[in-house]
């Protein structure tokens, strides 16, 4: 017995059963047969009363003899039809059916393949064969699997309408859902949900429960697809089957995505949040997973991301909105004093502020993008449109052109999905013209092509042409009005109409050309011809009266309603321009009129009417004539326009004040009619949907939601190790909680690049907050995330204290009870180790996953790995911008708890370091700092002096008190092992490259032995940077200290430049990272160049803040050391004593950096900031704002 | 997703319907037959049509109406494609899909439709997997079914549904194992009346047909494969390796399928392989017309120009041509008002001619409009863009498979404007 055949074998009771509700209905039926007996439908429950059409079906079948069902219950309904001689007829059918009963009832299995071959083909001519019901539902348990097959779908038909029937086929599948085979209980549970009996819902609900967590993954897949159906029956257990699509999304493998996907989508599309935890697996998996599968996942992915991530194409939507106009909203006017109004305005500049951050993408959106770009070179159109629609709707402007050459590839594909991608097309190129400009050609229309697919590539050549191109598509157009295609024509003079409102270029070509078409002897064209020359005429009708006369002749010819509309229409618009012409027409058209169509007659009605007001001499009786006729008119519209207009012109006693009036009325100046496309704004559907192609609602569809103004959360996307998390639950010590982030595996991470990740946004952080360490910088967000600040000011304060704990923390960890300290540290090591070793496994276990899609997979997995790689930049970026964004805009909304993997990498690595350093119990001293001044030559100083004294007033001011220099630690003595080096920012230009910035190295040996060989090697660097090295050190005895200068260009930016210090015998990892204000030099301007340059720097580039100032530096003076201290910047001479004004250049690429601080009463000022480089306007925003506020 | 599927033949009969859900009311068609009614011809029948109830989304396919409704939102390609995927079956199974074939093996397609939906949403669409389960009807079986009662269905569970590589049919094994591949390439172009070319592109598929034992893993490389502009793959071919080496390495579908489409950068000028020396003029009184075609070959690269046809659709008022022809035969039916004038091969040395009278209805205006012509060839062993298949290599089997390729140049949707 084959396993197949094992499938579906009814108990014996089962079968008994059958037989003798068989018989019973067997019993039914002859009774039914006799005439005089009139059914009662009591007992006959299961004869459902047949469906109307398919009573029609067996009207138009009963002349033939086949009556259809046969069945008792519908006797009823079909005693109209057999009046005549119908009986008969119903005996036959009858008769017919019993020998299909008897032969499902014969042993012979071919006997009962026949019949259910002659039933099935009954069921596909939709003839009515459920009166067969009893007889085949027991062959359920037949051991030919045909015979059993064609049961099935039997089964599915008629289920249920033969519920009761119906039930006794359950038990089989309830067996089916056990067997050890697969494909069985796979196809059990098929059946099993396919029969729509709502008795069995929870019989359902069970198998679906138990096959969600079946060991085969088709099986699972069988699950997910009896999710809908179960929910279309009772809608009820929405509930619990979400609870079982929150377990198959979890499904790791490609056969079960697709599904369950499509389950979600139509039982609980709007719970989002399901696919937080599932998103990145989807993304990877798509490539894996089947065609339609992947149809459906992309057009959920793209509703996901317009949830989640921001607009990649905000900075341009902004730009081209504000223009002129923008800044007038954003900057405060002085005047405004009330408390209110300033608080709101600060919102408006908070929010402001928000929208003219740079974008930088989401890594999961640039993950989701990369992973189905490749699917445009799916050979179904389905998942290529699928793609382009996700490209549209999320890909940042540039990216989106490479989805047009997929699209117009489906071009060559079967007309109907011409048909849709035409239209999807259309609306793209109202919104991104050029996208489609190169394949302009691939739109041009062949004789050969159905009405509507040429109509439609119409509609894009049109979009498509302008200034450039023009004249191409104007002579394809040319051929195409010739075509034997009438609509086609027509629309043909449409576009050229619309090409000539678009580009005034062409307006008079195109009107020439139309009014050739005026003499065409197809009368349809004349008159669409008329109909558009009419629109364009409105544009500008001095210069075209000969059009006009020449179209007041065509009256006598046209008989298209419209087109005599609208040339009458022109002629009374436009009479003055036609004074002996028009009189003529009306006297024309009023002879006609009776014979006239509705539109017709209203415009002879409304010419009569323009005509009487400017020319009453001529045609006062002709106007009267035709009010009279109307008066008569059969048409209530025109009735009334004649009596309303009788009204409003002829003066009388009783007409009103309006009549004065009539001329303006009558004679307005009428607005050019704008002819748009009619896809305009279709994008607001989610392209490829049926909503859009219908350009309605369609029932099921989820609105495309708009972007959001701000991110959310990216965490909820990270998978977490679930094992660990009522561990971390207990923790309470704020080193514990960080450690907790740490252990939070970050998807795209492979460990070696996190690294200068991670240190590039802790130590942005350090920059801005003047705090030192990257340990501080975490806690800082750790409890902004439980306490609600409300203030730049307590914020700032409590950076302070972070700081001062930060410190004190630190001096702990180094000198009191170093031993028992590293013990600690040395147990959190090993935690860490074991998770990471979790982490590793999970890791392991998803790749494990996927390398089940044989080795395509993992080959993509280590390209992906590479791709990573790239993101990790933008990654740290994003983050960055995150936090100032919760930080200006929305201080209640907690910090991002952001999980930094390369935190704990960082971190990982100092540990290590003191674990080294265990048996090294000497108390360490606190941390050396050493007065910069030191080891800054008189010499510089000098200089500076000499370069400043431009301005001899401001001489002191602009040089960086020596006490604002700070130094920052490279390298602890204790883990460089005696060694200790630290780096300050000289702010002396850097010689063998002015684009560098110069960085003072000091070494400082204060280990017993001497160190040789100091250089460095291995520079890790974002790309673009470049780092000068210093000239090795051959030799540094011990207890001595030496200075090196080496340069680093920083691009720019404030990503840290990483590389390895080397001794003679150790390697030690360290990077460098620039606060803001040393990316910038000085630069030397007096006040009117700074005004202007500060002219050209508005908008988008000027950030304005409010502050108070600190007790301590209300004083001129001193918000000037405050400032220098900031950042590197010369102070530019100003008139007024309220302002002060800085100036500078940015290393690398030179641009100006503007800072302008004005005074007012008691302590509060406003910060201005210009400058190109948006990014670096805002971190140095921060920055001069935190030193000021102090 | 998909609610039922009709079929309906070319004079409008409903010979097949299948739901998946619950039962559509096949009077739902009745809006199709009103649109049908308005359309004019097939081809012109909006392919998605809004109804109170549901929406009809139907394809038209060797004279037969494919009609499914759907009653929520769904991606209508999404819909299209399938059908046309079912289609495609049935000529998979049946060799041709037609009214006769469908209703001759109404309870094979029945197996077939139950098997590639599940619940409106596409359940197993390979060839290679719906084979497995549903056996297609070959006459030797049928007599052996006829003789001892056995069936169309497999004995077998299909194992390819569950596996990584649902396209390939497990446990395949052939005596002579060989692997053929077919480059075909289509011209697309417009040349307008004095022979210029308005448009002119090339379009490719690689037609695979492989009967190789086991699970042999192929790897395809082209001489050139620069040329490749834009491609699409069978979901067998593995993108990364294209996009990192520009091979196609795939394990194959057992038999025929479609490995790659491409299309040729636009930058590579196309040959045209012939020219048309076209004079088509209506007189203005007499109603009456003249014709004069001669063909050549322009651009063939030596080889012979085959099977070229060329069919003008003839304005409405043209009752009977008068022609005659220096070689090949011509047709015109005056009820399509189509032209075939079917040249056959190209003789360089002898120009092929067809001229002669057009008659036109007496009364009727000149027609505006020449017709344009559509022209269709055949040149055997070439690729026109010049690609070359550069060498086939067979990992994971250890026999050695007959290896060939054959190419073909086509006139796609070549037409000339006159």
């Amino acid at each position: 017995m084959t396993p197949m055949q094992k499938l579906l074998q009814l108990p014996v009771n089962a079968v008994n059963m059958v037989k003798t509700v068989q018989s019973q209905v067997q019993g039914f039926q002859e009774e039914a047969k006799s005439p005089v007996l009139t059914p009662d439908g009591g007992q006959q429950t299961w004869y459902n009363a047949l469906q109307p059409d398919e009573l029609r079906q067996l009207r138009s079948a009963g002349g033939g003899g086949l009556g259809g069902g046969g069945g008792a219950g519908d006797q009823e309904e079909r005693a109209p039809l057999e009046e005549g001689g119908g009986i008969t007829s119903g005996q036959t059918q009858l008769l017919r059916h019993d020998d299909l009963k008897e032969m499902l009832d014969s042993n012979k299995d071919s006997l009962k393949l026949e019949a259910m071959k002659r039933i099935v083909a009954m069921i596909a001519r939709g003839k009515n064969a459920s009166d067969l019901f009893p007889a085949v539902v027991k062959n359920v348990a037949c051991k030919n699997i045909e015979v059993k097959k064609l049961v099935y779908v039997y089964l599915v038909r008629y289920a249920e309408e033969q519920q009761d029937l119906a039930l006794l086929s359950i038990s089989t599948f309830q067996r089916g859902l056990k067997d050890p085979n697969q494909l069985i209980r796979a196809s059990a549970l098929r059946v099993l949900s396919s029969i729509r009996v709502t008795i069995i819902v929870p019989i359902m609900m069970l198998a679906i429960k138990e096959a969600a967590s079946d060991m085969s993954p088709y099986v699972r897949k069988t699950a997910a697809h009896a999710i809908p159906k179960l929910y279309s029956l009772d809608p009820e257990q929405k509930d619990q089957l979400i609870e079982v699509i929150e377990k198959l999304l979890a499904d790791k493998t490609t056969l079960v995505a697709g599904s369950v996907v499509m389950a979600f989508e139509e039982v609980c599309p709007e719970r989002i949040d399901l696919i937080h935890k599932n998103y990145r697996k989807l993304c990877n998996l798509l490539i894996d997973v089947e065609e339609w599968g992947q149809v459906v996942i992309i057009n959920m992915l793209t509703r996901y991301a317009r949830t989640q991530f921001l607009n990649p194409n905000v900075n341009e939507s902004l730009l081209e909105e504000g223009g002129g106009g923008g800044e007038k909203t954003f900057y405060g006017s002085e005047e405004e004093d009330e408390e209110d109004v300033e608080d709101k305005e600060t919102k408006v500049e908070a929010a402001a502020m928000a929208k003219r951050k740079p974008y930088v993408m989401d890594p999961d959106h640039r993950l989701l993008l990369r992973n189905t770009k490749p699917l445009l070179q799916s050979r179904n159109a389905a998942v290529v449109m699928a793609v382009a629609q996700l490209y549209f709707h999320l890909a940042p402007k540039a990216e989106v052109g490479v989805i047009a050459k997929a699209l117009v590839r489906l071009l060559r594909s079967h007309s109907e999905v011409q048909f849709v991608v035409l239209q999807n097309v259309a609306t793209m190129t109202i919104k991104r013209r050029g996208m489609f400009e190169p394949y302009l050609k691939s739109f041009y229309i062949r004789s050969t092509d159905p009405t509507q697919i040429k109509v439609l590539k119409l509609e894009v050549l049109t979009n498509l042409a302008n200034e450039t191109n023009i004249s191409t598509i104007l002579r394809e157009f040319q051929t195409y009005i010739k075509s034997m295609d009438k609509d086609f024509v027509a629309a043909t003079i449409q576009a050229i109409g619309r090409c000539a409102t678009n580009i005034g270029e062409v307006r008079d070509t195109c009107l020439n050309g139309l009014v050739q078409l005026l003499s065409n002897r197809d009368e349809l064209v004349v008159a669409e011809s008329v109909v558009v020359i009419k629109k364009l005429l409105q544009m500008q009708p001095e210069k075209h009266s000969d059009i006009i006369k020449h179209m007041a002749k065509l009256t006598d010819n046209i008989q298209v309603p419209m087109a005599r509309a609208s040339i009458l229409w022109l002629i009374g618009e436009y009479c003055e321009h036609v004074p002996k012409i028009a009189p003529d027409v009306l006297r024309k058209m009023a002879k006609s009129f009776t014979n006239e169509e509705d539109i017709v007659k209203l415009q002879i009605i409304n010419l009569a009417a323009k005509l009487y007001l400017t020319n009453s001499k001529q045609t006062k009786l002709l106007t009267q004539y035709v009010l009279n006729l109307a008066k008569y008119d059969q048409n209530y519209d025109i009735r009334d326009r004649a009596r309303f207009i009788r009204q409003l012109i002829v003066p009388t006693d009783k007409s009103g004040a309006l009549s004065k009036y009539a001329k303006k009325l009558f004679l307005a100046l009428k607005p050019a009619p704008i002819l748009e496309s009619p896809f305009k704004d279709r994008d607001h559907f989610q392209l490829g949907s049926l909503s859009h192609l219908l350009n309605a609602k369609t029932g099921g569809y989820q609105e495309l939601p708009d972007w959001p103004e701000s991110a959310p959360d990216p965490s909820v996307r990270n998978v977490e190790v679930k094992e660990s998390v009522p561990e971390w639950t207990k923790c309470s010590s704020r080193e514990k909680r960080k450690e907790k982030k740490v252990e939070k595996p970050f998807y795209s991470d492979s460990e070696g690049e996190s690294g200068p990740t991670e240190s590039a946004d802790s130590e942005s952080d350090s920059a801005s907050g003047s705090e030192s360490g990257s340990g501080s910088e975490e806690s800082g967000s750790g409890s902004e995330s439980e306490e609600s600040e409300d203030g730049s000011e307590s914020e700032a304060d409590e950076e302070d204290e972070e700081e001062e704990k930060e410190k004190k923390k630190k001096k702990k960890r180094a000198s009191i009870k170093p031993v028992q300290q590293s013990e600690s540290e040395q147990s959190s090591e090993e935690e860490e180790e074991r998770n990471s070793g979790k982490k590793s496994k999970q890791r392991k276990s998803d790749s494990e996953s996927e390398s089940e899609s044989d080795e395509e997979d993992s080959e993509s997995e280590s390209s992906q790995s590479e791709a990573e790689s790239e993101d990790s930049e933008s990654e740290a970026e994003v983050k960055k911008k995150k936090k100032v964004w919760g930080k200006r805009t929305d201080p209640v909304t907690p910090a991002k708890p952001t999980c930094k993997p390369a935190k704990k990498e960082g971190k990982k690595e100092k540990k290590e370091m003191s674990l080294l350093d265990l048996d090294d119990f000497e108390p360490a001293p606190s941390p050396q700092v050493t007065p910069v001044s030191t080891f800054l030559s008189n010499s510089l100083v000098t200089d500076l002096e000499g370069l400043s004294l431009t301005d001899s007033v401001l001489a002191p001011a602009t040089i960086a008190p020596s006490s604002a220099m700070k130094s920052y630690e490279l390298l602890h003595r204790i883990t460089g092992e005696g060694l200790s080096v630290e780096y300050c920012f000289s702010r002396q230009p850097f010689s063998p490259d002015p684009h560098m910035v110069a960085v003072q190295v000091q070494f400082t040996n204060s280990a017993g032995s001497e160190a040789k060989n100091l250089h460095m090697e291995e520079t890790k660097l974002q790309s673009g940077m470049r780092v000068k090295e210093f000239p090795e050190i051959e030799v540094l005895p011990a207890g001595e200290t030496a200075t090196v200068v080496m340069g680093i260009d920083f691009c720019d930016s404030t990503q840290a430049a990483n590389f390895q210090l080397c001794t003679h015998t150790r390697k030690f990892f360290v990077s460098i990272q620039p606060p803001v204000g040393e990316l910038m030099t000085p630069a030397f301007m007096t006040e009117n160049e700074f005004k202007k340059e500060q002219g050209q720097l508005m908008g988008m580039n000027e950030i304005t803040e409010r502050l108070k100032l600190g007790d301590r530096c209300q004083s001129d003076h001193a918000i000037v050391q405050r400032v220098a201290a900031a950042a590197n910047l010369s102070r530019v001479p100003c008139g007024s004593d309220k302002e002060c004004r800085f100036a500078g250049r940015t290393v690398t690429s030179g641009s100006l950096v503007l800072v302008t601080v004005a005074t007012r009463e008691e302590g509060a000022a406003q910060l201005t900031v210009n400058c190109e480089k948006m990014v670096i306007g805002t971190m140095l925003v921060k920055d001069v704002l935190l030193a000021l506020t102090q | 997703m998909i609610h039922s599927l009709f079929l309906i033949n070319h004079s409008g009969d409903i010979f097949l319907e299948k739901h998946w859900k619950s039962v559509v009311s096949r009077s739902v068609c009745d809006y199709f037959f009103e649109a049908r009614e308005n359309a004019g011809s097939p081809e012109n029948v909006p392919p998605v049509l809004q109804t109170p109830h549901h929406y009809l989304i139907s394809i038209y396919r060797d004279r037969l109406f494919f009609l499914s409704a759907v009653q929520t939102e769904v991606p209508p390609l999404f819909v299209i494609e399938f059908l046309h995927r079912v289609a495609e079956m049935f000529q998979d199974y049946f060799g041709e899909c037609s009214e006769v074939v469908i209703k001759d093996n109404v309870v094979i397609v029945y197996e077939l439709l139950e098997e590639m939906l599940d619940n409106g949403f596409p359940l197993a669409t390979e060839s290679n997997v719906l084979k497995e389960m549903i056996r297609p009807p070959t006459i030797l079986r049928s007599v052996v079914n006829t003789l001892t009662g056995g069936s169309y269905i497999g004995e077998t569970l299909p194992m390819g549904q569950l596996s990584t590589i649902p396209w390939r049919r497990s446990g395949v094994k052939y005596t002579n194992n060989e692997a053929y591949f077919d480059v075909i390439e289509e011209i697309d172009a417009i040349l307008d009346k004095s022979g210029t070319t308005v448009f002119a592109e090339i379009q490719g598929v690689i037609e695979a047909c492989i009967k190789l034992s086991g699970m042999p893993d192929l790897t395809l490389s082209f001489m050139n494969p620069r040329l490749l502009d834009d491609v699409s793959f069978h979901p067998c071919v593995r993108f990364k390796r294209w996009e990192s080496e520009r091979v196609l390495s795939f394990i194959p579908p057992d038999g025929n399928f479609t490995l790659m489409t491409y299309h040729v950068s636009t930058q590579n000028l196309v040959a045209i392989p012939v020219y048309v020396k076209q004079s088509i003029g209506f007189f203005e009184s007499g109603s009456c017309g003249r014709l004069d075609l001669t063909v050549g070959p322009k651009q063939t690269m030596g080889k012979t120009v085959e099977g070229m046809m060329i069919t003008i659709h003839m304005p409405t008022a043209v009752l009977s041509a008068n022609l005659t022809a220096t070689q090949g035969s011509h047709t015109y039916n005056p009820i399509t008002k189509v032209l075939v004038w079917d040249v056959g091969k190209l003789n360089p040395q002898k120009l092929p001619n067809l001229r002669g009278s057009l008659s036109l209805q007496s009364g009727a205006p000149k027609p505006e409009e020449n017709p344009s012509l559509n022209i269709n060839l055949k040149i055997q062993q070439l690729a026109i863009s010049g690609i070359k298949v550069n060498r086939l290599d067979m990992y994971g089997e250890k026999y050695k498979p007959f290896k060939g390729v054959k190419y073909v140049t086509k006139a796609g949707r070549f037409q000339v404007r006159t």
